[in-house]
């Protein structure tokens, strides 16, 4: 007969302390193995994602440009009220300053910088460090007040001593005020400025993003649905052509589009061989162009995501829905559709997000109606070399993502979302 | 067309059905249904039940013949007009609605008032002990009660006809028993008709008031249970249904039902003659395991054999002995695991017993499935 054994007794079952060491060490093994797996990846967003980022949250607000070039003046208009002409005493600290600046040939950087504070002071001190820059030394000490009064007027106004003191502030938030098209006048309150260049071309981005993500949605849902319905060769011979721009390089996917709407381009010639219009149509350099260029990019995006959704939507759930009772149209809507939602979500939201940012399409395609909000800070980067109101521009537009993704979360959820 | 008699609920007529333009998938099948019955499709898989099956519900379209129920054609119908339940085999519970939810989704399609819903609801959730799942959702039941919900709810907008397709695939073995009686008991409860495909022999014995065998789109057999088992119409059927040993022969003569074969090394047997069989031909003779005794038995006998022991496999509730005949075939014999189940050494003779009605001949040369004892 065999013998029956009882389970073991309760204290036999605890690890010895030589086991449970055993087993920690597996443990630290394991981890260790894991992240080694993780350690490029790891870098790479650190050193590409993260500390760039990071980088431009923090020159956004912070400029030591004008406060590491005049620093003693600055220091001696912290007690000016800021009403009438600033003391002798201190206007001599800037005369002696600027001339180092001359010297050093850095009075330029000061000139542009004062100048975003107030447009055309940019000469004026270009010309004043010009002039001063042959002073003596002793005299400019003495009378340095006078000598650059003499070198420009405009350095008896207040409005100058203000704007220099202002693009002397190390931390500001004025660039922010700015990429709001905001300022801050004397007294501190907070008004709109004169100009609105920024807060309509935010409202543009979304709207033009909105659009293309509307219609890369229309065109990619039919086609992802008849894919996932149809044989595995027949899809696959489908997603080649879905998959074919991602396989050719964006700048002759644009250009191609170049050639298609310029004045005597493709679809112009074809408009006019067939007499729907006489004079050619104005299609490239709108935004009419960079919308459908995007979309055209774009639609991979909003294509493979809901194809592996609907790939893992067996059709019995459809056939379910008829068999109950339901017409294919409001089967479709209410089963098929909720659960094809992840896919959607997802290339919805890939698609949006890319196209809040896009830079290369709009700037080909788009001439001045079709720019979106990152040729805009490519401009600020490269042309106006104004980085600080780049990086402001920059790290609202990240807020503004960041905050769509949230209230994606807060009313769809973000576990909806499925990338394959 | 004959005119459908009194009783005549579902009526495949000469259905056909080819997805290829070339080759039949359903080559004529023919079938009366009662009210009330439990039909089932039993086959090997591609033999052509799912897709009888999908043509009854209205996905697949009719190539040519008519399924018509209570007298009038249904092929033209749209599936969402038919009124028939469907079970399917991954119960197709739509995982974004709680089971509450999925039961009220065809009472809302029909129009039904929300008070009416919810009682209905709460009726059929405890017609399948489910009271307290109403407000769960699919993703958290297990696969017995999922099975539960796909039942309640191709039975709550109280069709006349319920599909089923191998609905008890997914379940384990003790799951998959239970289910069966479930099935079972909520059939006689409530009286509909029931149209189920599987290819679980065992499955469709238990639960079936009348068996329709497939192979290679066609009926081999359509049967109460206990028919298909004790009198296989063929020798598919006869290998298909159960355990069975077939030992080839030749027909000496037929008399009165019943045929005389000579099988090499052995003489003559007497064993009652399929439908097909013809004096002078090749045959297989069937028995099952479990009608074959060892000497020394109780049981009648009207045959005896002797044949050479090679193995004896112990299975549990019985035991499995392996012989060989004279002529080198080998044979099967189930013995209940009681006292006398006797014990051999390897190459001791043994006799074996059984009685003519159990012994059938069938002629050679019919379609052999492929399935394994």
């Amino acid at each position: 007969m065999a013998e029956i054994t009882a389970a073991p007794p309760r204290a036999a079952r605890r690890l010895a302390p030589e086991d449970a060491r055993n087993a920690a060490r597996e443990v630290r093994a394991q981890r260790l193995r894991a992240f080694l797996f993780v350690t490029p990846l790891l870098a790479f967003i650190l050193f590409a994602f993260v500390a760039p980022i990071a980088s431009m949250l923090f020159r956004s607000a912070y400029n030591p440009t004008v406060a590491d070039l005049v620093p003693a003046t600055l220091e001696a208009l912290e007690d000016w009220d800021g009403e009438a002409r600033p003391p002798d005493a201190v206007l001599t600290r800037f005369a002696v300053d600027l001339k180092r600046l001359a010297e050093e040939r850095t009075s330029g950087q000061l000139a542009e910088e004062v100048n975003r504070y107030l447009p055309g002071t940019s000469s004026v001190v270009k010309s004043t460090a010009r002039s001063l820059r042959r002073a003596d030394d002793a005299a400019l000490a003495e009378g340095g007040a006078n000598l650059l009064l003499e070198a420009d007027d405009a350095w008896g106004e207040p409005g100058i001593w203000r704007a220099l003191r202002k693009s002397g502030q190390v931390y500001t938030a004025s660039y922010y005020l700015t990429a709001l098209d905001l300022e801050m006048t004397r007294d501190g309150t907070i008004q709109p400025r004169d100009t609105q260049i920024y807060l309509k071309l935010y409202g543009k981005t979304l709207w033009m993003a909105l659009i293309i993500t509307v219609l890369t949605l229309v065109l990619g849902y039919p086609l992802a649905f008849h894919m996932a319905h149809s044989s595995t060769a027949h899809a696959n011979f489908l997603m080649v052509f879905v998959l074919l721009p991602f396989w050719t390089s964006l700048l002759v996917r644009t250009t191609s589009w170049i050639a298609l709407l310029q004045t005597n381009g493709v679809v112009n010639s074809t408009l006019i061989t067939l007499g729907l219009t006489r004079d050619p149509l104005e299609l490239l350099y709108t935004q009419f162009a960079t919308i459908i260029a995007m979309t055209h990019i774009l639609l991979p995006f909003m294509v493979l995501p809901l194809y592996s959704v609907m790939r893992g939507i067996d059709p019995s759930y459809m056939r379910a829905a008829m068999s109950l009772g339901s017409r294919p149209i409001p089967a479709f809507l209410r089963i098929y559709l909720p659960m094809s939602l992840p896919g959607l979500s997802a290339g919805a939201l890939l698609v949006f997000i890319i196209s809040v940012g896009y830079y290369i399409t709009p700037a080909l395609v788009g001439g001045t109606d079709g720019q979106m909000i990152s040729n805009i800070i490519a401009f600020h980067m490269q042309q106006s070399n104004n980085w600080e109101l780049a990086a402001a521009l920059g790290s609202l537009l990240l807020f503004l993502i960041v905050a769509l993704y949230w209230l994606y979360d807060r009313f769809v959820g973000a576990g909806n979302i499925k990338f394959g | 067309m004959a005119k459908t008699y009194d009783g005549t609920f579902l009526e495949f007529n000469d259905v056909k059905k080819s997805y290829d333009q070339r080759s039949l998938v359903v080559k004529g099948f023919d079938i009366s249904v009662e009210q009330g019955e439990f039909i089932t499709l039993l086959g090997p898989s591609g033999s052509g039940k799912t897709t009888v099956l999908m043509m009854l519900a209205g996905f697949e379209s009719v190539t040519s013949g008519t399924i018509s129920i209570q007298g009038r054609s249904i092929n033209k119908t749209a599936p969402y007009k038919r009124n028939i339940g469907m079970v399917f085999q991954n119960y197709a519970l739509f995982p974004h609605m709680t089971v509450a939810e999925n039961l009220g989704y065809p009472l809302g399609v029909r129009g039904m008032g929300a008070a009416d819903r919810k009682a209905r609801i709460a009726e059929y959730l405890r017609l399948v002990e489910l009271d307290d799942f109403g407000n769960r959702y699919p993703g958290q039941l297990s696969g017995g009660q999922r099975q539960r919900v796909a039942l309640a709810r191709a039975m709550i907008f109280e069709p006349t006809l319920i599909l089923m397709d191998e609905p008890l695939g997914a379940l384990d073995k003790k799951l998959r028993e239970q289910m069966q009686y479930e099935i079972t008991r909520l059939h006689e409860q409530l009286g509909f008709t029931v149209m189920y495909v599987t290819h679980d022999q065992a499955e469709a014995l238990s639960m079936s008031n009348r068996i329709a065998v497939f192979n290679d789109g066609v009926v081999q057999q359509c049967a109460p249970p206990a028919q298909l088992y004790e009198k296989p119409a063929n020798a598919f059927v006869a290998e298909f249904i159960g355990e069975n040993n077939f030992i080839d022969g030749r027909v000496e003569r037929i008399e009165g039902g019943h045929a005389v074969v000579s099988i090499r090394g052995e003489g003559t047997v007497t064993a009652e003659a399929a439908a097909g069989l013809e004096a002078g031909g090749r045959c297989i003779v069937s028995i099952r395991p479990e009608k074959l005794f060892i000497h020394p038995s109780e049981h009648a006998h009207d045959h005896e054999i002797e044949v050479r022991f090679v193995a004896r496999i112990y299975v549990g509730d019985f035991i499995r002995y392996y012989f060989r005949l004279p002529d080198g075939s080998e044979i099967v014999v189930k013995v209940l695991n009681d006292l006398s189940a006797p014990e051999f050494a390897e190459g001791d003779t043994a006799r074996l017993h059984w009685l003519t009605s159990d012994c059938i001949a069938f002629p050679h040369g019919g379609k052999m499935p492929d399935v394994a004892g």
